[in-house]
């Protein structure tokens, strides 16, 4: 078991700092360069000096050889520090941390949401002995993956919204301003686990032992319950901690259709800015929130598959 | 006989399928002919029928500037269709190229190609392509080369499993054996062999792209304002959501419909069928 631990959380390690190489690579290495965009359009006017352009590049870090630039970002980003926003001047690690909580609301209920739509398609959809149910709700998570995020968000405001009146269209305030962007959010996701979970439940279906729990008196229920979800989270645990991640990406889309503050509008205008540091930060605070999703998916499987955290030798000695 | 009969067979038997390939050809035929399908200009509009609802006459209505919106979308095919299409080149071109390399090369080579591979996969598609947009700068065609490569890990993955099955190959031994070189293995029957998964999940690919492409350009990264595009037509139309809702809905609907099909067509092409 330690040794699973161990192993899983060198893993996590080296994605966090693969994540920070990559976009240092993407970010730092190809052409796009937000000092001479500020410079040329910003209070200094068209007309920076060379001079100008080499002190802002050397305030901002950009003048030293690469691989200094990219030990010098490495160590400071270990110490929580992406350097200063090109656009605002502020912290680019702190713009990011405050805008954490109002989008963590939405996320989190986003989860939620895509499980139990998901889950219950999936359950349902595979425990009804209706065809026409049966294809319909099997149908759903293939249909919700192929709605563009943006405009299902637009189509909720304006149903919800305009028509009905019943909910806020933009805002951060209050539980009925998350209720629209967290919906938009689910869907996808929501559909993929369960794609996963259907897919899993069917093939569980047709295992023997789903067979002989039912000739031992089993209800259809307790079968379907007890016996085959469990045995299909373990597929859909993997999928849900991978997808579960593009939650806080997602946000850039819900964030801007509701106008809402948080890390999603923060990386739009980080991007439009092309303001490097900022952008470089949410990438990272992105691959952390998926290690760790992962890593708490890691710790969930040995609860539902006490065989997964047994290294091969321990299988053996029994 | 059976010529005549299988498309209305197809039809009964399948009518979902029938219908998405309906769907991908009239966007086919908007993109490189738009002028067969409406009469209408997309770029300049008629002011006096501004916001008009949807009507024969304009059937998603008419924009802001009294411009028909079914004109636009219609229009807006070839640069959304482009984008799509450059997008999943550059991942299967790139990501193949990578596959076949860890594939085949194996060693130290795998490693290193398969950990980098990994790393794209934990970061967010539509987080990476943003970060190569930053870079890149914006545009039509830089936001398609960068959802291309936040898409290529999945090619990679399938192609070097497809490499690793063929390798072992009773026909590649027998080319080896008979003293065809590597780089020719590689030609006749490594890639006629592997291509079939890469294909399908080309086409799955396809769907992804239309709507990360779109997802972009409704963030404003993509088509500059007059130029018609899908996700830009969205983002124009947001302003009057109260007053004019087809001018989001049918533009989204597009998009939908397009993914919806492209991933119909997907499942057929992957076997996945009932």
């Amino acid at each position: 078991m330690r040794r699973y631990l161990l192993r899983r959380f060198g893993q996590a390690v080296f994605v966090l700092w693969a994540a920070f190489t990559l976009s240092f690579l993407i970010l730092y290495l190809l052409p796009g360069d937000a000092v001479s965009a500020k410079l040329a359009s910003g209070e200094a006017g068209s007309s920076a000096t060379p001079e100008q352009l080499a002190a802002a590049r050397a305030e901002y870090g950009l003048d030293s050889p690469l691989p200094v630039q990219y030990l010098k970002r490495l160590v400071s980003a270990l110490h929580g520090d992406f350097g200063r926003s090109v656009a605002t001047g502020d912290d680019a690690t702190h713009m990011v941390v405050t805008a954490l909580p109002p989008t963590l609301a939405v996320t989190s209920l986003a989860l939620v949401f895509a499980v139990l739509f998901g889950g219950g398609s999936a359950f349902l959809g595979t425990y009804t002995r209706f065809r026409w149910l049966r294809q319909a709700l099997l149908s759903l998570p293939s249909l919700a993956i192929s709605l563009p995020p943006f405009w299902v968000g637009l189509l909720l405001i304006q149903f919800f919204s305009f028509r009905l009146r019943l909910l806020p269209a933009l805002g951060t305030q209050g539980f009925a301003a998350v209720l629209l962007p967290a919906i938009t959010l689910a869907l996808p996701t929501g559909a993929i686990i369960g794609q996963v979970l259907a897919k899993s439940l069917a093939t569980q279906q047709e295992e023997p032992y789903a067979e002989i729990a039912a000739a031992k008196g089993a209800s259809r229920w307790r079968v379907h319950f007890g016996h085959l979800l469990r045995n299909a989270a373990v597929p859909t645990l993997t999928v849900a901690g991978v997808v579960a991640g593009n939650l806080v990406a997602g946000s850039v889309i819900t964030e801007t259709v509701f106008s809402r503050d948080g890390v999603g509008r923060i990386t739009a205008a980080a991007v439009t800015a092309q303001d490097v540091p900022v952008v470089q930060a949410v990438i990272v605070l992105a691959a952390l929130v998926f290690v760790v999703l992962n890593l708490v998916v890691d710790l969930l499987y040995p609860l539902l598959d006490p065989r997964i955290a047994r290294t091969p030798a321990e299988v053996a000695r029994g | 006989m059976v010529d005549l009969a299988t498309p209305a067979r197809a039809t009964v038997r399948r009518p979902g399928l029938v219908l998405a390939v309906a769907v991908l050809a009239f966007v086919l035929l908007a993109a490189f002919a738009p002028a067969l399908l409406t009469g209408y200009d997309p770029i300049t509009g008629v002011p006096a029928e501004r916001l008009q609802e949807p009507s024969l006459h304009h059937l998603f209505g008419t924009d802001e500037t009294g411009r028909d919106v079914y004109a636009r979308v219609i229009h807006g095919a070839s640069l959304s269709l482009r984008a799509t299409a450059i997008a999943v080149l550059v991942a299967l071109v790139a990501g193949s190229a990578l596959g076949l390399l860890a594939g085949f090369r194996g060693g130290w080579a795998d490693t290193v190609i398969m950990r980098v591979v990994d790393v794209f996969l934990a970061i967010p598609p539509i987080l990476l392509s943003l970060a190569l947009v930053t870079a890149l700068g914006f545009g039509t065609t830089n936001v398609a080369i960068a959802v291309g490569i936040a898409n290529l890990a999945a090619f990679a993955r399938v192609m070097r499993a497809e490499v690793l099955r063929v390798r072992n190959g009773v026909f590649v031994e027998a080319a080896r054996a008979s003293g065809v070189r590597w780089s020719g293995v590689l030609l006749r029957h490594v890639l006629p062999n592997a291509a079939g998964p890469v294909l399908a999940l080309a086409t799955l690919t396809l769907g992804t792209a239309v709507l990360e492409v779109s997802a972009l350009s409704f963030l404003g990264f993509g088509a500059t304002p007059p130029t018609p595009e899908w996700g830009s037509l969205v983002a124009g139309g947001r302003s009057f959501l109260a007053t004019a809702w087809w001018m989001t809905t049918f533009p989204g609907l597009t998009v939908a419909a397009v993914v919806l099909s492209a991933n119909r067509l997907s499942r057929a092409l992957d076997g996945g069928d009932r």
